[in-house]
């Protein structure tokens, strides 16, 4: 059924994609906008949109206040760090799902997936616990490990996807050449799947970098990742909006502009299994 | 050496048996043809002599050796897949070479094996392209050439040609054969083609069911096959297989005569029928007979033979290539 497109309706249907994209962004383009407010506009009422007094101080004082390089590394670590186990465990579990299935592979991952339907807050104390007995509170090692855990089934998840497509005629041709099993999973599997791997690494990467249950309940100085940052900043003392939002911003900056620059990448790996 | 041999060899899914007893000799450098009707096991059966399946009964043996649990890698065969199963990142040069590379031979070394491959391929052109740049003859081109440059004990093909056009198919026919000679490899195919069976073999396997129906070389089994199943199912158009009182006329519970070996005759013949249709394919009249109380018979007459549909006609089967059957279905030998 084809439609005529006229003029109207091309202009009308552009207007409303911009004012959706515009209202979803709204959120961002105001904390950006606050963080170079002085304290005293950020609350003023009818809110200023354009015409205040530009300042960074906030910036300034975010910088001096609290250390958002030591922060930042440490989100780094733990985005990278978790991801890389979560890739090194999921890999294989992914390949044995796809290419050698049993009976029970389907409710292994249905099993997977349902734990995340539980709340995070449900374990908090047998966490906190296990993590403060074995000396695991505030540092990366037990950080990465529980944000693997915790992303370990959505990785799973969208490697199996992506592996199912690929014919297993392949990685048998391999088997017949020779390949072992690890030859095969490096030089056969991982080139196929290259881009669904990356869209999973992407996805991890930013989920690891938001995740703030566990990075604010589990670390206090030493391993505390940007959430910490920002949560810092809505003090016992009081509220100071700007200075929040200067934060939040200098937090979601360096993930803005990875999911900008991957943005093409990541819409064609988790539309992949979709479109077929 | 490629002798391969099947001892018992059992296959069940689940509990579903697939292969259900299966003994077999491949002499080394024999070419062997694995046909049945669909779903009948001889992709299985070939995946478990591959190693891709493991077995679930029996003994596989490869130069002597039993290799029932050895993983395909160390198995020392090559498997051609009807879909090809090229490595789609890797150019063809890569592609022909990776068994190599997996084998740790020298690059300078492998470099030269892979172009000498190409070259009896005439692949030579295409080295640095990849899969997804070449047409589908060439694809199998690079299939084959993955699997002659490894010098293995013996090639896997699995319908390696039905993805291709006829006159493509011939083509590649004759050019497998030719390899094969050549190589003097030891060689398993699987397919439905009758020609390709009949034209290719050393030896063929005719399997239903899981199971071994009768080996043996084309002619054996055209001329002599073992049951009403192998009688029915090698040759094409079919024999002619019938039973009750025209049967037991010739002493068996089922006779079976092959299109050629029906005459014709307006006058007088054994049984009066009336052609249905009649195909010419120029060399060979095919004609489509209703008898009576038989049924359907299907006649070969060579050249042109003027009969038209609803024409009467008397036919007479050559007594001496009437192939009998008792009651189980079995050949009776005079
Ligand atoms: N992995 C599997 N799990 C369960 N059943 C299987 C599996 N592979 C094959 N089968 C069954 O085994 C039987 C034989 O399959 P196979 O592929 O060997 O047949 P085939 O003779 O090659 O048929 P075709 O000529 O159609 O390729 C079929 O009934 C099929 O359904
Ligand atoms: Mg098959």
């Amino acid at each position: 059924m084809a439609r005529r497109i006229t003029t109207t309706r091309r202009i009308t249907v552009t207007a409303a994609g911009w004012l959706v994209g515009f209202l979803i962004f709204f959120p961002i383009l105001w904390m950006v906008l606050t963080s170079f407010k002085t304290e005293l506009d950020a609350f003023s009422t009818p809110p200023q949109f354009l015409f205040f007094h530009w300042t960074t101080e906030n910036y300034a004082i975010v910088q001096t206040r609290s250390d958002y390089v030591h922060h930042a590394m440490n989100s780094i670590i733990l985005a990278l760090g978790s991801t890389l186990v979560c890739l090194v465990v999921g890999i294989p579990a992914a390949w044995s799902m796809a290419f050698a299935p049993t009976e029970r592979t389907r409710q292994t991952l249905l099993w997977m997936l349902s734990t995340k339907m539980m709340p995070a807050v449900g374990v908090l104390i047998p966490i906190y616990l296990l993590f403060r007995d074995t000396g695991l509170l505030d540092t990366h090692v037990g950080l990465i490990f529980i944000e693997f855990m915790a992303n370990l089934p959505i990785v799973i998840w969208m490697l199996y996807t992506y592996f199912k497509e690929i014919p297993k005629d392949i990685l048998e041709a391999a088997r017949m050449d020779g390949a072992t099993i690890g030859k095969e999973l490096v030089f056969v599997l991982a080139p196929m799947a290259v881009p669904g791997i990356a869209s999973t690494v992407l996805l991890n990467i930013i989920l690891a970098w938001n995740e703030a249950f566990w990075t604010l309940n589990l670390t206090t100085v030493s391993a505390a990742p940007l959430t910490a940052f920002i949560a810092s900043y809505s003090s016992p003392e009081g509220l100071f909006w700007a200075k929040l939002s200067a934060a939040s911003t200098l937090a979601i900056a360096p993930i803005l502009v990875l999911g900008w620059f991957s943005q093409k990448q990541l819409v064609r790996g988790l539309t992949f299994g979709a479109v077929k | 050496m490629g002798k391969i041999e099947l001892v018992g060899v059992e296959k069940t899914f689940g509990h579903v048996g697939v292969i259900k007893g299966v003994d077999l000799q491949v002499e080394d450098g024999e070419f062997v043809v694995f046909v049945g009707p669909s779903g009948c096991g001889k992709s299985t059966l070939l995946r478990l002599i591959a190693g891709l399946e493991d077995t679930t009964g029996g003994r596989i043996l490869i130069d002597g050796v039993d290799v029932s649990d050895t993983p395909p890698a160390k198995r020392g065969l090559s498997m051609v897949f009807q879909s090809y199963a090229l490595y789609p990142h890797m150019s063809v040069r890569s592609n022909i070479g990776f068994g190599l590379r997996m084998a740790g031979v020298p690059k300078e070394e492998r470099n030269r094996k892979v172009e000498a491959a190409a070259a009896v391929l005439n692949l030579t052109a295409y080295l640095d392209r990849r899969p997804g740049q070449l047409s589908g003859g060439q694809r199998q081109r690079v299939a084959i050439g993955r699997a002659i440059v490894r010098e293995p004990k013996a090639f896997l093909f699995d319908e390696p040609l039905s993805n291709l056009d006829a006159a493509l198919r011939v083509n590649m026919r004759l050019e497998i054969a030719r390899l094969q000679n050549s190589l003097g490899t030891t060689a398993i195919y699987v397919t439905h083609d009758q020609i390709e069976a009949m034209t290719l073999a050393d030896k063929i396997v005719v399997l239903n069911a899981g199971k071994i129906e009768q080996v043996g070389s084309p002619l054996e089994l055209y001329d002599h096959p073992a049951n009403l199943f192998v009688a029915g199912f090698i040759g094409s158009p079919k024999m002619n297989l019938v039973s009750g009182a025209a049967a037991r006329k010739h002493g068996a519970a089922t006779i079976g005569v092959r299109p050629e070996h029906v005459s014709t005759s307006p006058t007088i013949g054994e049984w009066e029928g009336v052609v249905s249709v009649a195909e010419h394919v120029g060399s060979d009249t095919f004609l489509y007979v209703t008898v009576p109380d038989i049924g359907d018979i299907t006649v070969r007459a060579v050249g042109e033979l003027a009969l038209k549909p609803g024409a009467k006609v008397f036919l007479t089967p050559d007594i001496s290539r009437i192939h009998r059957f008792d009651r189980d279905g079995n050949a009776v030998r005079n």
